[in-house]
């Protein structure tokens, strides 16, 4: 017999969705360059041109706005890397011959390693603080954005915990100091509803892997009228600001992910709520000495994150792995460095309770009989790992 | 097998059923027992023996950790072992000679199951001390070996766990001969001896 898959890490990517695969394997036909001026070249360019409208539309954006990269990191990189750049065209960034930059703590290492890059460029660099459940802090928000700013970058939705972050207040008090306006939307576009006008932003990422389209392909929009300084150079594609030939399979399968998207997010959105209120509700009956970390309401509906004391969260890991269970953790030892989640240590949890947190993140896919699943093992797991803790 | 390393017979076996694992309630009345790391950095390992007096043997050992899969399965090899090996023996055990019975990690795993031999080291150490042995101790005191970064051998050997390769990358990773750099040599001779140590 086979064993039982349950996949709960949606957050770190989602499997195609069979539409967007559909599309992608008969858009394979087409293989012209969409630069060309022949038939084979513009059969594609109009795919990609349909593509691109789709996404703007999804967006609330105009097609001239979006271009497409290959990465949300490229695309937060282009967005950081911009404001460091001291040709005439992009002085705009420069407020008195010198350039300072908001992001958060909690943004995604994209973003933080731009920033400490640009840091040692000679950029001035704040990192907010967040609050215990994730929210920036907005006293000292207020304190820190001020004439002077080039640009403030604040990510919309956490991949870790899920908190959904206030954008719009945020862009208007950055907007009233004369500060530009970046969101790293890649966790929140296609999980909640999203519209650049109503946020008002200045840019914003987001990414096709993470909503059931290819790996490979993110979108960036730009603001029509906002300077542009492109990270890749040396062509004339995507409206001049991103050199290479285009992905345009990715595309393709982006524009069709997010119109799939359009259809299913928001039933999807109330369905997982509701798992999650089911799973939050079974771990807190069955599991003790836990924390949820995170948001409670301004939260992703398919993220929930949380602690469980005296226990590793990489052993946890690969115990629900060996039961098919796939989810993550914040532990140190499953990233690769010495640290926990520079997350959830900036949510002020101890090191412990970091290196023993799991993330379900759910999706498309995810059932009730899963979440049962789920909350018949996990009981099984955590006690197995406590019983051989030092620390339980 | 490094992607699937977790599946290897050997490191599952340990991993899903780890051997003399301390119970809830045990009544293991240990000769010596010894605690290493910090749960902050995400590891921590206590290991309880016991020893036959007269042959100088381990016969038995008990063990706990916070830690991960790579961490509970080197240590549940370990502790099975040093069950009726020398004590002089069980000192010098080495994290290679307990990859080399559990087959292999993958080398960023590697730093998670230095832990065991390391506990195992302070529990003799304290059978010793309990029996006014001190001439056997062996303690692992760290010496500073850039004195400018104040950085020790220890945090080179760390360093070599996690991956620094070369004398650059130990610079990037400790900050060590950044300033007079007049401990390169020794650096360089104890980034080898590491390499040797854990990798080779």
């Amino acid at each position: 017999m086979r064993k039982r898959q349950v996949y709960l890490d949606n957050n770190a990517t989602t499997p195609l969705h069979p539409e967007v695969k559909k599309a992608m394997v008969k858009a394979m036909e087409a293989f012209g360059n969409p630069s060309s001026l022949h038939t084979f070249g513009r059969e594609v360019a109009q795919l990609v041109a349909q593509a691109r409208q789709e996404v703007a539309a999804f967006i609330g954006a105009k097609s001239d706005e979006v271009i497409f990269a290959g990465s949300g990191s490229e695309a937060n990189n282009t967005v950081l890397n911009m404001v460091s750049c001291s040709s005439q065209h992009c002085c705009s960034f420069k407020k008195d011959g010198k350039t300072k930059i908001v992001t958060t703590k909690i943004e995604h290492p994209c973003v933080l390693e731009s920033a400490r890059c640009l840091r040692d460029r000679g950029v001035e660099v704040i990192f907010l603080d967040v609050d215990e459940q994730g929210k920036v802090n907005m006293t000292q928000f207020e304190k820190v954005v001020v004439p002077g700013v080039s640009i403030v970058s604040v990510m919309m939705a956490n991949n870790e915990i899920g908190t959904i972050q206030d954008i719009k207040i945020m862009s208007q008090m950055a907007h009233k100091v004369g500060a530009f306006f970046h969101t790293d939307a890649v966790q929140a576009v296609g999980k909640i509803p999203v519209d650049v006008k109503d946020l008002n932003v200045d840019f914003l990422t987001l990414s096709g892997h993470k909503i059931y389209g290819p790996k490979g392909i993110a979108a960036l929009y730009s603001k029509k009228g906002i300077p542009f300084c492109p990270f890749i150079r040396g062509g004339h594609q995507e409206l001049g600001r991103r050199a290479g030939t285009e992905n345009t399979l990715g595309i393709i399968g982006l524009g069709k992910a997010v119109a799939m998207r359009k259809k299913e997010m928001l039933s999807e959105g109330k369905r997982l709520l509701q798992f999650k209120n089911i799973l939050k509700e079974g771990i807190i009956k069955k599991i003790q000495d836990i924390r949820f970390n995170g948001h409670p309401e301004d939260c992703l509906a398919g993220t929930l994150n949380v602690s469980f004391k005296g226990a590793e969260g990489e052993a946890i890991l690969l115990y629900l792995d060996m039961e098919g269970i796939a989810v993550s953790t914040g532990s140190a030892c499953a990233s690769g460095s010495l640290d926990p989640s520079h997350v959830l240590l900036s949510t002020g949890i101890s090191a412990e309770l970091a290196h023993g947190s799991i993330r379900f993140s759910m999706g498309r896919l995810t059932t009730m009989a899963e979440i049962k699943y789920v909350l018949h093992v996990l009981p099984q797991v955590i006690d197995k790992v406590r019983k051989m803790s030092t620390a339980y | 097998m490094e992607q699937n390393w977790v599946y290897t017979e050997k490191v599952k076996e340990h991993f899903m059923h780890p051997k003399n694992v301390l119970k809830d309630g045990e009544d293991f009345k240990s000769d010596g027992e010894g605690s290493v790391g910090n749960i902050k950095c995400g590891d921590q390992m206590h290991m309880y023996i016991k020893v036959d007096q007269d042959k100088q043997i381990i016969t038995d050992c008990r063990w706990r950790t916070y830690g991960c899969a790579s961490a509970i399965a080197s240590t549940s090899v370990l502790s099975e072992m040093i069950k009726g090996m020398k004590l002089e023996k069980a000192m010098i055990l080495s994290p290679k000679d307990i990859m080399k019975k559990l087959g292999s990690l993958p080398e960023h795993k590697i730093h998670c199951s230095v832990l065991g031999d390391k506990a195992l080291r302070a529990a003799i150490n304290n059978y010793y001390e309990r029996n006014n042995m001190q001439d056997k101790i062996k303690k692992e005191e760290a010496k500073i070996v850039c004195q400018c970064m104040n950085v020790t051998d220890e945090e080179i050997a760390h360093a070599v766990l996690e991956g620094a390769r070369s004398y650059y990358e130990l610079q990037e990773r400790t900050k060590l001969g950044t300033v007079c750099g007049q401990c390169r040599e020794q650096a360089e001779k104890l980034l080898a001896e590491y390499i040797k140590k854990y990798f080779e």
